[in-house]
């Protein structure tokens, strides 16, 4: 079992309180970093090699250096707390019990941007989180830990928490900027990119609550020791959010690397599946990231064990692998419904889009209504071909990746589940009524042929 | 900043200035390698980069980074580099693209052109020629709505808006206030006004002539003629508006001017934005100083020419990848 950086103390009590988080050893990396330059906490980032936590998996120390740093500008610091990623649930537990680690990791990340004010972006839907996170900020203040003079090192910092309105595309960085300047969350055009021109006009960098939070190990243990955790470029702990037929569902903070059998059988994480039944399907990384059966999610298709890593889980590229994404794992049971499942994901892509550029708009309300007439039986045999098509003409053509991110699920969907589709048009009575079942979805991988150069 | 930036959009060389996008850089060259544009509209700032009509494809970033840009990119938002080499019409993944966005633009488009008083000036009418499936794929009931005045002058058919935002554009720069703009999101976007409010402002007419659809249309106009039956003439007269200059086009049928707009270019955009005293208030031929015929140029889209055949390049009539690309555009003239 690997260490926990993040949810060490998840089970002290009272650990949403600034004083007993101090007492487990809370804000020492503020304290720490302070007396470092700026430079040098952007510098162990980078040596840590974290990766962005919200989905695409952009080195972090990468993305900080980017910043443009003009005279007289401010720059800022925007938390992506927009989680609505299907699936995905970790910023929500991470904000809800331990509210200090996200505001700890706030003012060390905002110190070695040279932000003075910086701003958490919560999604609408979480009233909770936002309370208790303006409660944290409260007490940090209190404490001197936030506010002018920041311990006498004479950083002063203004964290403040922005409720959004609940929409999916405010979780895209331009659009989250847009709504937070308090216009249509539209998502921008890019170029220019946040880093020279985000919140209004000024160099901005926006990152996800974990990517965040996990700033305070890399401050307090060294980047070094960071990078030692996890496996190839993929280091670190990684908080997953496990739901679906699993016996124990959950948030679990996982060492990058960790094989995915061992993820969803072992008893220390997920348990296997609930009732008895066996594994169809796996959604690896959140609802936009491309469903994978039972035997290509275990195995690659060269036969090797598949891990928890950005690059493990990309082996095969799409047409045998998926993402790592913000780690929303979906595990299906041999009774759910894949083409049920593809519909709804696109029932809310479809709900979501904000309608900006015309191949997301259309595409995705096209892709929920052929799909909404195959699961209830009307469908035709074209319509597989119609949606990969479809789904072929939104992917790369968008502003921003929603289309993409409503793209590859059905695409994915038709590529390995084929025959279900087809059952559902060949048999329209019975798929209304009853699953398709696993199938072979389980069944071993056939033997690559080794290819002859 | 005198030195230019070299570019070659389809293997054609030109030079241009920096900053310049590679919309405008192609319209520099002018002819069928120019990209459509549904959404950008020079003359306002900050539009485009919406309707992705206008994606090509890069295939060379500029001679100090040769790497092709992954994507597709819209070329009325990206600006050139030096030695940038673009991909348009001989790139069969643009047409692909392409051909895939118009058939989404149109798939909640009703096709009531008969009825519409855009047709025959219609940038999707032409998009959906060049480009588009004689068929469409969508079986589905399209989205309507209901038509709103707005104002007494302007009416909004929503059910054709292709939501490319130019009308949200002209009121923010050109007027002087904006009371209308987008509601809801995803396909249920609409433009529109709260509780019907009026639009009421001395250059608000000038939505209807960047609207690319007849989703904006002049109530003064309406269903009065066809476009093609009218004959544009070139006037101008001493408006006492600050901000207007009066020079219009009269669209005459017979003796009587049945439409005041902007003069427009090649692309369908205005030269120069009239006030509203101008379009639809002045419509006698007393009120104005006729220069003389509007020169329709043949490309345009209001001319007879335009749906003529298309002009391949040499490199198109050559490579055998682009002729099949290239196949229903050529299959013009024997559809015609």
């Amino acid at each position: 079992m690997g260490r926990k950086l993040l949810l060490e103390h998840i089970n002290v009590p009272g650990i949403n309180t600034f004083d007993v988080y101090r007492s487990k050893g809370g804000y020492a990396s503020v304290e720490k970093a302070l007396k470092m330059a700026p430079n040098d906490i952007v510098e162990e980032v980078k040596k840590s090699g974290l990766r962005g936590r919200g989905g695409a998996g952009f080195p972090t120390g990468m993305k900080w250096s980017f910043l443009a740093k003009p005279e007289g500008v401010p720059r800022y610091l925007v938390c992506n707390a927009d989680e609505s990623e299907p699936g995905t649930f970790k910023d929500r537990y991470l904000m809800t019990y331990i509210p200090h680690l996200l505001i700890e990791g706030m003012i060390v990340s905002s110190f070695a941007l040279g932000a003075n004010v910086s701003y958490i972006y919560v999604r609408g839907e979480m009233m909770p989180q936002i309370r208790i996170l303006e409660k944290a900020i409260a007490e940090a203040k209190n404490k001197g830990f936030l506010g002018k003079n920041i311990l006498g090192s004479g950083y002063d910092l203004e964290l403040y928490v922005q409720p959004g309105g609940g929409a999916y595309i405010c979780g895209e960085e331009t659009a989250l900027l847009e709504s937070l300047e308090g216009k249509r969350g539209n998502p921008r055009i890019k170029p220019p990119f946040p880093a020279i021109a985000g919140l209004y006009g000024c160099p901005t960098v926006v990152n996800n609550v974990e990517s965040i939070a996990a700033v305070v190990p890399i401050i307090n243990d060294g980047g070094e020791e960071y990078a030692k955790i996890g496996i190839g470029r993929s280091t670190g702990t990684k908080l997953i959010s496990a739901g679906g037929n699993l016996k124990k569902p959950g948030v679990y903070e996982i060492d990058l690397g960790l094989p995915v059998e061992e993820f969803l059988y072992s008893d220390e994480y997920c348990g296997g599946i609930a009732n008895g039944k066996r594994l169809k399907a796996v959604v690896a990384g959140g609802s936009s990231v491309p469903i994978l059966p039972a035997n290509l999610f275990l195995k690659t298709v060269n036969g090797d064990a598949r891990l928890m890593s950005y690059e493990s889980l990309a082996d095969g590229g799409f047409v045998s692998g998926t993402m790592m994404g913000s780690g929303g794992f979906i595990a299906y049971d041999e009774d759910q419904c894949i083409v049920r499942n593809t519909w709804n994901f696109t029932r809310f892509y479809h709900h979501e889009s904000c309608g900006q550029c015309s191949p997301c708009r259309e595409g995705t309300g096209w892709m929920e209504k052929v799909l909404h007439r195959l699961e209830y039986g009307h469908g035709k045999m074209s319509d597989m071909d119609l949606l990969v098509d479809v789904s072929k003409k939104i992917e790369g053509n968008t502003i921003c990746p929603l289309g993409d991110a409503a793209a590859w699920p059905v695409a994915s969907a038709i590529r390995h589940f084929r025959d279900e589709f087809e059952w559902h048009v060949t048999n329209p009575g019975e798929a209304t009524t009853r699953n398709f079942g696993l199938a072979h979805y389980a069944d071993p991988l056939p033997k690559v042929e080794p290819k002859v150069a | 900043m005198s030195d230019k930036l070299k570019v070659t959009i389809d293997g054609i060389p030109v030079e241009v200035d920096p900053g310049t996008t590679i919309l405008n850089a192609a319209r520099q060259i002018g002819g069928d390698i120019v990209p459509p544009a549904m959404c950008y509209y020079s003359k306002l700032q900050g539009s485009g980069g919406k309707c992705r009509t206008c994606l090509v494809k890069v295939s060379k970033g500029s001679e100090k980074d040769p790497r092709p840009m992954p994507k597709l990119v819209a070329s009325c938002r990206t600006t050139v580099m030096d030695g940038m080499e673009v991909q348009n019409i001989t790139s069969p993944e643009v047409i692909e693209a392409r051909k895939g966005v118009v058939e989404m633009l149109l798939i909640n488009h009703p096709l009531d052109c008969p009825i519409c008083d855009q047709a025959g000036e219609c940038d999707l009418q032409n998009l959906g020629f060049e480009h588009g499936a004689a068929k469409t794929r969508y079986e589905f009931d399209r989205r309507t709505f209901h038509k709103i005045d707005i104002g007494d002058k302007i009416q909004l058919h929503m059910t054709r808006c292709i939501l490319c935002y130019r009308c949200v554009f002209t009121a923010d720069q050109i007027t002087d206030h904006r009371i209308h703009g987008i509601l809801n999101r995803g396909d249920h976007s609409e433009i529109s006004t709260y509780i019907q409010a009026a639009v009421d402002n001395d250059f608000s007419g000038n939505v209807i002539d960047v609207c690319p659809v007849g989703a904006l249309t002049d109530k003064t106009f309406r269903f009065r003629n066809r476009v093609w039956f009218t004959k544009p003439v070139e006037a101008h007269r001493d408006c006492d508006h600050e901000k207007c200059n009066g020079k219009v086009t009269l669209w005459y049928k017979g003796e009587d001017v049945l439409r005041v707009t902007a003069r427009k270019d090649v692309y369908g955009e205005v030269e120069e934005f009239i006030c509203n005293t101008c379009r639809f208030d002045k419509k006698k031929t007393s009120d104005w100083v006729i220069e003389g015929p509007r020169k329709v140029a043949n490309w345009s889209v209001i001319s007879a020419n335009k749906y003529d055949t298309l002009h391949p390049l040499p490199v198109v009539k050559t490579n055998p990848v682009l002729q099949e690309a290239n196949k229903e555009q050529f299959e013009r003239e024997t559809r015609l």
